[in-house]
């Protein structure tokens, strides 16, 4: 029972993890129909950016400042490179943000060089907020979850209930009768992309210090992040929340309680082969699920994509 | 109409005229001498690696260039047929069937079409952006578990086989680089020619229909789903045969031949290349792979340059090498291509410059961050130099301010260049 809730918070704080980068992701998608390949790479950029900000000013000021000068990164890349692509249609624009996470890779490398980044957790931070039946949980956890709920909070708040939300929201869905009532369309969208990478720096700065900061940190946590959009429903903000949490528990829970599929092939009445070396199914006896914990999400996508491929939350018409 | 048609149908040419079959005579030809003129063991191997590039992007310009759909995942195809061809190899050795070695590719690339077989059964509902999320994803899957399915994909060190088992075919053993070069030869351009005909078979040419204007297609009585799936499967299959021709010619096959990175490669080369005609990923898997043997040898940071490349040929150039030769298509008719030779050289030439100077200063840069320590001397462009002194830096950062700045001074003269040799002589279009 203990370790049901050590492992619900783990697995809450994965989930929300992925959810700050997959809520900018849909959000862009929804709005202007291009799924950013690059998003990861902002995240990236966002724990570098921290990295080095705190190592002359501290910290706080990189977790306020780094996905400021991300957001505008990709306001900038909106701006001139793919309002640039757009014109070509949406595959050339997919096409180049996949470039974009190339290029960011290269340059992350070219300038932080291939090794990982001594990037701590602050030093206030640092202590163990509470145990449960033995398992110490830090408080930089706590940290991480309550800064994706306040995140989270704002965001539906400034979506759903202000002006520049109800323009968004409006854009999102009549874009040239937003433009006809005199809004500039164009800026909304450079904001909202701004906005989301913005928050996948965010993500990056808070997840840094602990997932680690090298530059394959964008691959690794970025065809996840697709994966989350794709579960939740492409475009929908409540879909990316459950998905994000439904991988997160998903996988935590399966690293760490190691069910073996011999036990479970061997209750529905299968017997083991004699000879295991030589078995054409010896890999199917010996897996285990934490070894398979990193791929569940992808069986999950392919098993929404076969029985219901507009996702979870999805509009039939998506 | 019924009057036309028949007309049309009687005074029909033939199929096969000298000037269809030309470019693959000189194909053939083209093939059969190379090794003769570059007979270094060495630049065999660069090319049977071009030509493994060359079939594997051609297929996956069937998906992209012909049907418009744009997979993130290709190379599992390619590499679940090498996997398949070397088990088939190692196998043929343990229990001795007679099947010869240049059959070998066929397994593969029919398990490649037996692999897009079911996955195109769900992924092909839809063209663009969830087509290529869905492929990123099967692409994800297969690749993890090709370190957990220890059995068929060989874990991490993958898996190894021997191509010189069994019986000579004809007297040649594929001992030799030589002999493999032929083999592959061969496969390239029987399947070249069959993805060729491909793309003028009815499907092929609905292929296009489907890309430019799905709904119309379907209009017209054309299931657009199925058409993406033949041509998903047909992809498939050619795909194999390149991934048997990799197990041939390496006889290993890893993990690495089927994760993203892979995947990720062959859009590069295939953009690069360009989408819009047959010859473009020729052109892509050519250069692309002399710049991976030269580059790569000259340089640590030519993944840098080549994501440059790649993203500045999406932004200005989205037809590829292939699309800015085909620009030149009606000069050329119109006799003014000298014409252009001059404004070019003006805006080229700075340009090139000011290219080598921008990759000068980062070289600079770069040694100047991540060398060894007391490790000051560098080599560039045959000089050799301290990178710590500041006077190479300045006549880098000069060269590419300057290269540009001339650049961008005549390229106004260039567009009207090219403007006025698109125009017929003596009147305007």
């Amino acid at each position: 029972m203990d370790l049901i809730l050590v492992n619900l918070i783990d697995g809450l704080v994965t989930g929300l993890l992925l959810f700050m980068l997959s809520a900018g992701l849909t959000l862009i998608f929804s709005m202007m129909g291009v799924l950013n390949f690059a998003h990861a790479s902002f995240y990236m950029l966002g724990a570098y950016f921290a990295y080095q900000i705190s190592l002359f000013l501290g910290f706080w000021v990189g977790l306020l400042v780094a996905p400021i000068i991300v957001g505008v990164a990709g306001a900038g890349v909106e701006r001139y490179g793919l309002r640039r692509v757009h014109q070509y249609g949406h595959v050339p624009e997919l096409i180049f943000t996949f470039g974009l996470a190339l290029l960011i890779e290269e340059v992350v490398q070219f300038i932080w060089g291939k090794s990982q980044m001594a990037y701590e957790i602050p030093e206030v931070l640092e202590f163990t907020a509470f145990a449960i039946a033995g398992n110490s949980i830090p408080a930089y956890k706590i940290f991480m979850i309550f800064m994706s709920v306040a995140i989270f909070i704002v965001l539906l708040y400034v979506l759903t209930r202000t002006r520049v939300g109800m323009i968004i929201q409006a854009a999102l869905s009549y874009p040239k009768t937003v433009e006809a009532l005199g809004h500039n369309v164009p800026l909304v969208f450079m904001g909202v992309f701004g906005v989301g990478t913005a928050l996948a720096g965010v993500a990056g700065v808070i997840a840094g210090p602990v997932l680690g900061t090298f530059p394959g940190m964008a691959i690794v946590l970025g065809s996840i992040v697709f994966v989350t959009i794709v579960i939740g429903g492409l475009g929908s903000l409540w879909g990316a929340l459950v998905a994000s949490l439904l991988i997160g528990w998903i996988t935590t829970f399966a690293k760490s309680y190691n069910i073996e599929m011999a036990n479970i092939l061997t209750g529905i009445g299968i017997s083991p082969p004699e000879n295991m070396s030589e078995s054409m199914f010896r890999d199917l006896w010996t897996v285990t699920s934490p070894q398979i914990a990193d791929i569940l999400p992808y069986i999950l996508m392919v098993l929404i994509l076969v029985f219901r491929p507009y996702g979870l939350f999805g509009k039939r018409d998506a | 109409m019924t009057d036309t048609t028949q007309k049309a149908a009687l005074s029909r040419p033939p199929i096969i005229t000298l000037s269809n079959a030309m470019p693959w005579i000189v194909a053939t030809v083209f093939l059969a001498l190379m090794p003769v003129i570059f007979p270094s063991n060495s630049a065999i191997t660069i090319m049977n690696q071009m030509a493994i590039t060359i079939i594997f992007a051609l297929a996956y310009n069937m998906l992209l260039g012909q049907g418009g759909m744009l997979s993130f995942g290709h190379a599992v195809y390619m590499g679940v047929g090498g996997f398949v061809c070397v088990h088939v190899m190692n196998y043929v050795e343990d229990f001795g069937v007679p099947l010869p070695l240049p059959v070998l590719p066929l397994f593969g690339g029919l398990f490649g079409m037996g692999l897009a077989l079911i996955v195109g059964s769900f992924s092909t509902r839809k063209a663009g952006t969830v087509f290529a999320m869905i492929s990123l994803g099967v692409g994800e899957l297969i690749a993890a578990c090709s370190v957990i399915i220890v059995a068929f994909f060989g874990g991490e060190e993958g898996i190894s086989g021997d191509r010189t088992y069994g019986l000579p075919v004809f007297g040649v053993e594929f001992l030799q680089q030589i002999d493999v070069y032929y083999l592959i030869a061969f496969w390239l351009l029987l399947s070249a020619l069959l993805m060729y005909l491909f793309s003028r078979t009815p499907i092929g040419r609905m292929a296009n229909a489907v890309r430019d204007n799905p709904e119309r297609a379907e209009f017209l009585g054309y299931s657009a789903r199925w058409v993406r799936f033949y041509s998903f499967v047909a992809s498939g299959f050619f795909a194999g045969i390149a991934g048997g021709l990799f197990a041939i010619n390496y006889e290993i096959v890893t993990e690495e031949n089927l994760n993203l990175a892979q995947s990720g490669t062959i859009l590069l080369i295939t953009f690069l290349g360009g989408v819009g005609f047959f010859f473009g990923p020729i052109l892509g898997a050519i250069l692309f792979t002399l710049l991976q043997t030269v580059l790569s040898l000259q340089t640590e940071l030519w993944a840098l340059y080549l994501g440059a490349l790649f993203v500045v040929t999406v932004m200005f150039f989205p037809g590829g090498l292939a699309g800015l030769i085909m620009m030149h298509t009606m000069p050329l008719k119109f006799g003014k291509l000298g014409s252009l030779v001059g404004p070019y050289l003006k805006t080229l030439v700075p340009g090139a410059i000011g290219i080598l100077g921008l990759a000068a200063a980062l070289e600079i840069v770069f040694h100047l961050r991540h060398a060894a320590l007391g490790d000051s001397e560098m080599t560039l462009f045959w000089t050799t130099f301290d990178s710590h002194s500041v006077a190479p830096l300045a006549i880098a950062v000069i060269a590419a301010v300057g290269g540009f700045w001339l650049a961008k001074r005549a390229a106004p003269g260039m567009a009207e260049a090219y403007h006025a040799a698109n125009t017929p002589r003596g009147g305007s279009v």
